[in-house]
């Protein structure tokens, strides 16, 4: 009975947020004594997963499944599931991740637990602590059915590197025409950006950038940063920035390393999108935001003049 | 097309979150019970579809009677009807059971849920629907347009979107985009006259077994003061991300 992953990638390359899933599974399946088993959809390389502790990779090579499909994946993550006899199945808490986890859970008549914050509390019972009201407090949950499933919140395990001796197996899966009820017609990606769901750090401008000719100082921060931009709740209602990039409870949650917040107060709504990020950092005109009181460092001062600096200073610092 | 639209009973957005009975409990002292904000956009979409296309809009909620001012609320906004099931929700496996049963006998063609209550954030309920009746599914729903059985819909993916196809019956887990903030309704007072005469019909929950139970909770350890950096030093500022929190 091994653990199983599901090791995520695009264009046939794995995703950061494999490499923390191996990571996890590596220490549940000490904890366990058993083993980590990926399952790999259309990567040509699977070898990069021994250096996380994957003990075996299943590879599913179908060009049927070049894209995301939720259904068939999910298919797939069961029948890969009842194979190797698994009782504890991880998933990340991607977009696409979600999208399969219930549906991953009924087939395996499974207890599943989403935004989960470290490793197992205790295996016996099985208790996990997960993210609960938008990030406001945590739930500790107990999971009582054979088979577990997990979606592992992002940045709160990180990479850990545990060598292993991989074997590799292909893995047939049946599918059906069911599988494909979906079809996708188009795809677009933010090209050449950073996407909020892959940044470590993330640079988000509020009402105090006062107005959208102004977003070039996020912009070049993110840059230098190499950072995703985001924004708060009323700049994208204002119509500033795109609703894809707001922030906070009813937007995009965002669990990055550094979140570096610039001329945003700090709504209740905007600190519970971002609680779960390691270190926040504010800058604001008014030492009286309530974001200065969840912040890890902040500067009082008005955005247009400290951000330049800021950059110019960045930019010296990276380039020693 | 009859379109069933789940609704959850969560704490304004607004809310401070504390815990009772040993932080065993939720405490609702004082606090303010909204439509879950991901379900009142999928709400508002289905209202649009009811006015535009003629369709009828029920709603369904599982919990107490406590829960009865938010579906008469969905009411007064423009559903047609309203269905609680009169169950404690004790997990997200034990709602979709109970909605699933309804999805089967009401004949629906399109289930919206919201992508995820603001409460548990268990983000699993519509999913587990569309397995438990075998339903094309589409989760983080954006967009969605009707025409005949024909669907066409945007679903947010990372780092962009996707334009997807499909037919009805169809379950969608919905979010913000279905429609825009700006035209959420609020209830007026014909809406809220008329919603009182409006059909709350209470259902007595089906068998389910519990997978998951909530054990405990635990707020986040108290945050030590910020470290306020003076905007003529922001080298220190550099400094302190790059060697004391280690994130540049």
């Amino acid at each position: 009975m091994s653990i199983l992953i599901y090791a995520e990638s695009a264009e046939g390359k794995f995703k950061k947020v494999a490499f923390e899933l191996a990571s996890y599974a590596k220490k549940i399946a000490e904890s366990l004594g058993t083993t980590v088993t990926a399952l790999a959809f259309n990567t040509t390389d699977a070898s990069e997963l021994s250096k996380y502790g994957v003990d075996k990779v299943l590879k599913v090579n179908d060009s049927k499944l070049a894209n995301f499909t939720a259904k068939a994946y999910a298919d797939v993550i069961q029948q890969a599931a009842k194979k190797e006899n698994t009782k504890v199945v991880l998933l990340s808490s991607s977009t696409n991740s979600t999208y399969l986890a219930s549906l991953v859970t009924v087939s395996l008549e499974a207890g599943y637990a989403s935004n989960v914050v470290g490793l197992p509390l205790s295996t016996s019972p099985f208790q996990v602590k997960r993210n609960a009201f938008s990030n406001k407090a945590f739930n500790i949950t107990e999971i009582s059915t054979e088979v577990k499933v997990l979606g592992l919140a992002k940045n709160s395990f990180g990479i850990i590197e545990s060598s292993s001796s991989l074997t590799e197996e292909d893995f047939t899966p049946t599918l059906s025409d069911n599988d494909f009820n979906i079809k996708i017609e188009s795809t677009e990606k933010v090209s050449g950006k950073v996407s909020i769901a892959d940044a470590d750090i993330v640079v988000s401008g509020g009402r105090g950038l006062k107005g959208p000719e102004n977003w070039g100082l996020i912009e070049d921060l993110a840059t230098v940063l190499g950072a995703a931009t985001a924004c708060s709740k009323p700049v994208s209602d204002l119509g500033w920035r795109p609703h894809g990039e707001h922030v906070g409870q009813t937007g995009k949650p965002v669990a990055a390393n550094l979140y570096i917040a610039i001329g945003i107060s700090g709504a209740i709504q905007h600190i519970a999108g971002i609680n779960s990020s390691k270190v926040k950092v504010v800058i604001n005109t008014d030492p009286e935001a309530p974001f200065f009181k969840v912040a890890d460092y902040g500067v009082v001062g008005d955005a247009f003049e400290v951000v330049p600096q800021l950059i110019e200073k960045l930019k010296a610092f990276k380039g020693q | 097309m009859k379109i069933l639209v789940c609704i959850s009973h969560v704490p304004d957005t607004t809310s401070k979150i504390n815990f009772t009975n040993n932080d065993s409990e939720f405490d609702t002292n004082g606090v303010q019970f909204v439509i879950n904000p991901n379900d009142e956009f999928g709400l508002t979409r289905a209202i649009w579809f009811q006015e535009k296309q003629g369709a009828t809009v029920t709603v369904v909620s599982v919990g107490g009677p406590e829960t009865e001012p938010t579906l008469r609320k969905a009411l007064a906004i423009g559903a047609n009807d309203a269905i609680r099931v009169n169950a404690t929700p004790t997990d997200g496996f034990f709602v979709a059971k109970q909605l699933t049963e309804i999805v089967k006998n009401g004949g629906y063609d399109l289930v919206i849920a919201g992508k995820e209550s603001l409460d548990y954030n268990g983000g699993m309920v519509p999913g587990m629907i569309a397995a438990l009746t075998n339903s094309n599914f589409i989760n983080s729903c954006t967009e969605i347009n009707i025409e005949g059985t024909n669907v066409k819909a945007v679903r947010e993916i990372d780092g962009g979107k996707e334009t997807v196809s499909t037919t009805l019956p169809l379950i969608i887990g919905g979010q913000k985009g279905l429609v825009e903030e700006k035209d959420l309704r609020i209830p007026n007072m014909r809406g809220i006259m008329t919603a009182r005469s409006k059909p709350l019909t209470i259902v007595e929950p089906t068998d389910a077994p519990t997978n998951t139970k909530a054990v405990k909770f635990e707020k986040p350890a108290p945050k030590s003061a910020v470290r306020l950096v003076a905007a003529d030093n922001l080298d220190e500022l550099i400094n302190l991300l790059h060697n004391e929190a280690k994130v540049i």
